[in-house]
C-alpha cells in the first residue's frame, strides 16, 4: 500500500524554502509532514499532505513556476517501544532493500502542537534565540512522553 | 576530382597555390606590401605547407579595398558582381572573372550532385537572385548539371508552394528556415508530400542550423536536406557541401585550401580541433583571396568519407571567434555546450556560463535550469543527472565544469541575442 508524495526542487538560496511554505499555507495546504534533503548546490522538498490536498499542492507549486512532481511511497508504522524501529530496518536489510529517506510526521498528539526535528547550523544560537521568542521546545522527558 | 588521392591533390594544390600567389603579389598592392612585410616573396612558394608563411585576409580588408583595390584581373575581365550587405558601413563586393563564375558553377554542381541531383532533376531556387550569392549560386550549378531550373528567388510561400506541386519540383534549394517555414504550410495546407509533391532532397545554407532542425526539415518535407556552406569572399554557396552521408561538408579543395587555426595565435591547428576556419583561393582570378578568416569556428577531418570522396570535411559551424572563452588554456565555445544540452534528453537548452578565477586557476560553472524530466525525489537521482550533463560537457569541451542546476525560468530570457557568458575573471 502506498500514499502519495509531492516532491519539489528548490535552489539553495535564502528564503526558497520559507517562500515555498508561504505558498502552500497561504493557497491553504495543510502540511502533514515535510523533509528537506539538501546538497551544497540544491534541495529536494517532500511534503506528505492529506489525500485532497495534494493535487491543489502540486497544480498551486507549478503554476508558481515550482518542478513539482507526485511520488508513491510507503508509510510504515512502527512499534512504540524501543528497538521499534530497528527491527524494521533489520528486516528491510535482509530483504537487501536499502533507505533511500525517512523522515517523519509533524504532529504529534500533545496539544494539538506539532513535533518537529531540526538541526541547525548553530545550536547553542538557535537555543537562545528560541529562548528570547518564546518558541516552545520540547525537553527531552515532554519528547519521551508524546 | 573528388576521389582524388590526398597526394595527388596536395600536389595540384601547390602548383595552384604558387600560381595564385604569384598572380597576387604581382597585381594587387596590398598583397605586395603585406608579403614584403612578412618578408615573403612568391618564389616561397611552393607547396600546401608553405600557406603558413602567407599573411592573413579580414573581411575588413575588402571594406577597405572596396570595391576594386583586391581585384587580381583587368576590370574588363570582370563579368559579374555579387556582395553582401554588412550590418554596418559599406558592402563587401567581389568581382568574378569568366573562370571564377565557372569555377564556382562546377562547385555548386558538385554540391548538387552530392544531394542527389542528375540532369532529370527540377532544382526549385529559391534563394534570392541578386546581389547575394545564394541564387545564382543554385541556378548556375544546377543549370551545369543539365537540370531543369526553376529560378523562382525568394517570398511568396503560397506561390512557391503551387509551383512546387504543378513542376513537380524534386530538388529545393534555400535557407533551413524557409525550408522549416515551406514544409509547415504545406502541412497546414494538408498537402503530403509523399502523396501530392516529388521532392526528394535540398541543399540548405546560408545560416548556421542544427541537427535538430535538419531532422525537422526532412521530416515536414519527406526529403534528405544537405548543409551546404559557403562565402561571397572566397565564391558563394558550394565551397563545401554534404554528401548523403551527412556527416560533414566536402570542401572543394581543388579550388580552395581549409585550414584551421587557433584564433589568438594565428598557428595552423592539427585536423580535428576545433579553431577558426580560414581559406585560400586558388583558381580564382577577378578577387582571388589569401588565407581568408571566416571568423567561424569548427573542426576539419581529411578521413575518407562512406561516400568514396577523398576531400576533407568540415563540421559544423559550432561558433564564431567573437564568442569564444579561453579557460583554462582551451578554446571553450558557448556553443558546445548548447550543443550538450540540446542533445540530452529532458534537458532545457537555457544556461548561463560563470567564468571565474580562483587561486589563479579558472572555473566554469555551467548553469542549467532543472526540468520535470531530469527532477527526483531522491537526490542520487538528481546526482546522476548532473554528472552526466558534466561528463557530456567534459568529452565535447574537453575542460572539466561545475553543472549547478537552478529553478526554472531563473535563468534570463531575451529576445535577441541571449547574453550566456558571464566573465569575472580579472585579467
Ligand atoms: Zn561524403
Amino acid at each position: 500500500m502506498f500514499i502519495r508524495q509531492i516532491s519539489v526542487f528548490l535552489e539553495n538560496t535564502p528564503g526558497a524554502l520559507r517562500e515555498m511554505c508561504e505558498l502552500l499555507g497561504n493557497g491553504g495546504v495543510d502540511l502533514l509532514a515535510l523533509s528537506v534533503a539538501d546538497t551544497q548546490n540544491f534541495g529536494i522538498i517532500r511534503i506528505i499532505t492529506s489525500n485532497e490536498q495534494i493535487d491543489k499542492g502540486l497544480l498551486l507549486l507549478r503554476d508558481h513556476g515550482y518542478i513539482a512532481k507526485v511520488n508513491h511511497v510507503i508509510c510504515a508504522g512502527v512499534p512504540d517501544r524501543p528497538l521499534g524501529l530497528c527491527e524494521l530496518l533489520a528486516l528491510i536489510e535482509k530483504a537487501n532493500l536499502s533507505v533511500e529517506y525517512m523522515y517523519s510526521f509533524m504532529r504529534a498528539s500533545h496539544e494539538g502542537e506539532a513535533a518537529l526535528i531540526m538541526r541547525l547550523s548553530n545550536g547553542e544560537k538557535a537555543e537562545k534565540l528560541f529562548q528570547m521568542h518564546d518558541v516552545r521546545m520540547f525537553s527531552q522527558e515532554e519528547v519521551d512522553a508524546l | 576530382m573528388e576521389c582524388i588521392s590526398r597526394d595527388e591533390l596536395h600536389k595540384i594544390q601547390g602548383e595552384r597555390l604558387a600560381a595564385t600567389v604569384k598572380r597576387e603579389y604581382e597585381n594587387v598592392p596590398v598583397y605586395r606590401e603585406r608579403m614584403d612585410a612578412a618578408g615573403v616573396k612568391p618564389e616561397d612558394i611552393r607547396s600546401v605547407e608553405d600557406l603558413q608563411y602567407l599573411p592573413f585576409m579580414e573581411k575588413t580588408d575588402l571594406r577597405d579595398y572596396y570595391p576594386f583595390g583586391l581585384l587580381a584581373s583587368p576590370q574588363e575581365e570582370i563579368v559579374r558582381i555579387h556582395g553582401s550587405s554588412g550590418t554596418t558601413g559599406k558592402p563587401i563586393v567581389s568581382g568574378y572573372t569568366r573562370n571564377d563564375v565557372d569555377v564556382w558553377s562546377e562547385m555548386m554542381a558538385r554540391t548538387l550532385t552530392a544531394a542527389g541531383a542528375t540532369r532529370g532533376d527540377i532544382v526549385q531556387v529559391t534563394y534570392g537572385l541578386g546581389l547575394f550569392t545564394g541564387g545564382f549560386g543554385a541556378y548556375q550549378g544546377a543549370d551545369r548539371i543539365g537540370a531543369m531550373v526553376i529560378p523562382m528567388s525568394s517570398g511568396n510561400t503560397q506561390r512557391q508552394i503551387m509551383m512546387m506541386k504543378d513542376l513537380g519540383a524534386t530538388m529545393l534549394c534555400c535557407t533551413p528556415s524557409y525550408a522549416s517555414y515551406l514544409g509547415e504550410t504545406i502541412r497546414e495546407m494538408g498537402i503530403d508530400p509523399k502523396k501530392d509533391l516529388k521532392l526528394k532532397a535540398g541543399c540548405f545554407g546560408a545560416e548556421p542550423w542544427t541537427e535538430e532542425m535538419r531532422q525537422r526539415i526532412e521530416q515536414l518535407l519527406e526529403i534528405d536536406a544537405c548543409d551546404i556552406y559557403g562565402l561571397t569572399e572566397i565564391a558563394g554557396p558550394g565551397v563545401a557541401f554534404e554528401c548523403l552521408e551527412k556527416n560533414g561538408m566536402h570542401i572543394n579543395e581543388d579550388h580552395v585550401i581549409a585550414e584551421i587555426i587557433d584564433p589568438t595565435t594565428g598557428k595552423q591547428l592539427p585536423y580535428g580541433m576545433h579553431g577558426e576556419l580560414v581559406f585560400t583561393t586558388i583558381t580564382k582570378t577577378g578577387m582571388p583571396m589569401m588565407r581568408y578568416r571566416t571568423h567561424d569556428i569548427c573542426t576539419l577531418t581529411a578521413d575518407k568519407c562512406a561516400c568514396g570522396r577523398t576531400l576533407a570535411r568540415m563540421g559544423r559551424i559550432v561558433g564564431r571567434t567573437d564568442d569564444m572563452l579561453v579557460i583554462r588554456g582551451v578554446n571553450v565555445f558557448p556553443s558546445q555546450i548548447e550543443s550538450v544540452l540540446v542533445g540530452a534528453d529532458g534537458v532545457a537548452p537555457h544556461y548561463m556560463l560563470i567564468v571565474d578565477r580562483v587561486n589563479s586557476s579558472d572555473t566554469l560553472e555551467v548553469q542549467v535550469e532543472m526540468t520535470e524530466e531530469m527532477f527526483g525525489d531522491t537526490v542520487a537521482h538528481i546526482e546522476n543527472v548532473r554528472k552526466y550533463i558534466t561528463a557530456q560537457i567534459k568529452s565535447v569541451v574537453g575542460i572539466a565544469s561545475k553543472v549547478k542546476l537552478v529553478a526554472p525560468k531563473s535563468i534570463p530570457r531575451s529576445e535577441g541575442k541571449a547574453k550566456r557568458v558571464i566573465d569575472n575573471r580579472k585579467l
